[in-house]
């Protein structure tokens, strides 16, 4: 080989390593998939649902997209940690309805209700990852457990105490007012109102991002998951961090459980189940490995955006709404195949 | 100087005996090797100096106090580290954040992470090694095996560890990484650790091991130092002594 051929090798293999180095950080980017999935969807609909480009449309979506999205961020981070929490959905319905009875069969400020069942919330949290930690059953069998005795108490309870499948209304009682502003107001923005739910998605995500990539605590999540047995030999204290995980999606589900009370008024005791599998789906298709230990928060958000943009934009488009769970059920198997693929990227050399 | 003193340990699973009745000492400065075949109870003996078991009878001191260790957390306050040959690191996080797992620097009221020390700091501390990144950021799973146990052996060292248990570090890797932890193994010793080398492989301990202990069915077989034996003898009792003497006799070809 001449000296000249040689020089121009060096040159060219630093270059090309820097580019696919570049390439890998942007792969490795757990969102990266379901970014470029939503900005898809988005032009989708845009182009074949006329009623979709108009701003109320958008703002639907985005109410949607939060109802799910809040759920989506504390699940996200469970799932980063490993494990699943299948009474995610029923937890809702369970501290709304908790919050209702509390207040009118006693008569109390509503806010007194709304205290108690974050308590209630945080602990059927706790009590999940209690018993995960304590029996090492998987998460999957004892959330499985834990959501179905809610999804019977829910029902059984409200019948017994209100004698229906729904609370009574608590509109008129004292405090109902000010929790409605908090947790199901609207607000305008350039003559299009927009529900504050969507702020606080924004929050939540924020937050959970927060969490995930500038605290201590975002450390363990990422270590707990991906190798539970070295995180513990370095000092991780695995138990606190998972049933702390458990109990973030306990105090969501009671946020969404408070909006869906001071929304509506009154809350339909069977509600909720199957919602848990949304919340999932959003977590994986924003590049949440089933396996644990990668994933992100701002990508959970994407796959609840891309979840309302499909569920209000089939109906936009005129297409029959049973066609979603169509659409949802093919997006999961193409962002599970396409994550599968960027993490094999990633972790190779 | 004596870090851990062990004196007829026992340790029992159900009615299993994983260990019986062994004494050994960690020196600083000095690298113990436990050998042993599978099942000896080298995994249960480091287990027990690292906190995740506690020993059924006898004694470990350690610094010359009687001590069980309640976690792993507290074998590390203790300075005493741990690197296991499958999970020394998460593999999907990057390198800085297996660095400093579990004991995360943080800055500020809000006590976030402080990010830009912990790269910097993974950086240094790998380069004093020898290990040269220019991405701390990559997921530690794009190392190879040697590069991974030499950051959790520079890891445990930058984290003040007074003894460092290396459970199999080269069990999984070729001649030449092999070569390469063992070289750090060493400059471990002579920064002055006191290191406990598990390993199935005479040759790998008998390269750097200053003191020789052979475990076989959770019983001590052999105690002594490198100036009483050679490697032969040792790889002989390794491989069972007088049983390796009637499998060569065996097996010869006529």
């Amino acid at each position: 080989m001449s000296s000249a051929s040689t020089a121009e090798a060096e040159q060219v293999v630093p270059e090309r390593v820097a580019r696919t180095s570049l390439a890998h950080r942007l792969l490795a980017r757990p969102e990266l998939g379901s970014l470029v999935g939503a900005i898809a969807i988005f032009i989708f609909f845009l182009v074949i649902a006329e009623p979709f480009r108009q701003t109320s449309s958008m703002a639907t979506v985005l109410y949607v997209s939060s109802t799910i999205g809040i759920m989506a961020v504390p699940v996200a981070l469970l799932m980063i940690g490993g494990e699943f929490d299948l009474s995610a959905g029923v937890n809702v319905t369970a501290s709304s309805l908790f919050a209702a009875m509390l207040s009118y069969q006693l008569s109390l400020n509503v806010w007194l209700g709304v205290l108690v069942s974050l308590v209630f919330a945080l602990g059927i949290g706790f009590l999940n990852g209690f018993l995960v930690m304590t029996t090492k059953i998987p998460s999957f069998l004892v959330t499985l457990g834990t959501f179905l005795m809610l999804q019977g108490a829910n029902i059984a309870v409200t019948k017994q105490v209100s004698g229906q499948v729904a609370t009574d209304n608590i509109s008129d009682m004292d405090g109902f007012g000010s929790a409605r502003r908090v947790f199901a107001s609207s607000f305008e923005v350039g003559g299009v109102s927009i529900r504050v739910t969507v702020l606080w998605w924004l929050l939540f995500v924020a937050i959970g991002t927060w969490i995930l990539l500038r605290t201590r605590f975002g450390n363990w999540i990422f270590a707990v998951g991906g190798n539970v047995d070295s995180a513990r030999a370095v000092g991780v204290p695995v138990r606190q961090t998972k049933i702390a995980l458990f109990m973030g999606v306990g105090l969501c589900a009671w946020f969404m459980g408070m909006h869906r009370l001071f929304a509506f008024n009154t809350v339909q005791s069977g509600e909720g189940v199957g919602n848990e599998f949304i919340y999932i789906i959003a977590a994986v298709i924003g590049g949440c490995l089933l396996t644990g230990g990668y994933g992100s928060a701002i990508g959970a958000a994407f796959g609840a955006l891309i979840f309302g943009m499909t569920n209000q934009g089939i109906v936009y488009a005129g297409w029959e709404a049973d066609w979603f769970k169509f659409f949802l059920g093919i997006m999961l198997l193409f962002a599970t195949v396409l994550n599968m693929w960027v993490r094999r990227l990633a972790v190779r050399r | 100087m004596t870090l851990i003193q062990m004196s007829n340990v026992g340790k029992r699973y159900g009615n299993i005996v994983a260990l019986h009745d062994i004494s050994l000492r960690v020196n600083a400065g000095e690298i113990t090797c436990v050998l042993g075949d599978n099942g000896a109870g080298k995994s249960t003996l480091i287990k027990i100096m690292s906190g995740l078991h506690h020993h059924d009878s006898g004694e470990m001191l350690v610094d010359g106090e009687p001590t069980r260790f309640g976690s792993p957390r507290e074998a590390l306050d203790r300075g005493i580290a741990t690197v296991y040959q499958d999970l020394a690191v998460v593999a999907l996080m990057p390198v800085w954040r297996n660095f400093f797992l579990g004991s995360e620097l943080r800055r500020g009221p809000f006590k976030v992470l402080d990010i830009d020390t912990m790269r910097a700091t993974t950086r240094s501390e790998l380069a004093r090694m020898g290990i040269h990144l220019n991405d701390v950021e990559q997921p530690i799973g794009q190392l190879s095996g040697g590069e991974r146990q030499c950051v959790a052996i520079a890891r445990a060292i930058h984290f003040g560890a007074r003894v460092l248990i290396l459970d199999e570090p080269t069990a999984a890797l070729g001649v030449k990484q092999s070569g390469v932890v063992l070289k750090y193994v060493a400059a471990a010793r002579d920064a002055g650790l006191g290191v406990v080398f598990i390993t199935h492989n005479p040759h790998h301990a008998y390269l750097v091991g200053d003191h020789f202990i052979l475990l076989n069915r959770g019983r001590m077989r052999l105690d002594c130092k490198r100036a009483e034996i050679s490697l032969d003898d040792l790889t002989r009792e390794m491989a069972g002594g007088d049983e390796l003497t009637a499998l060569t006799h065996e097996l010869q070809r006529t």
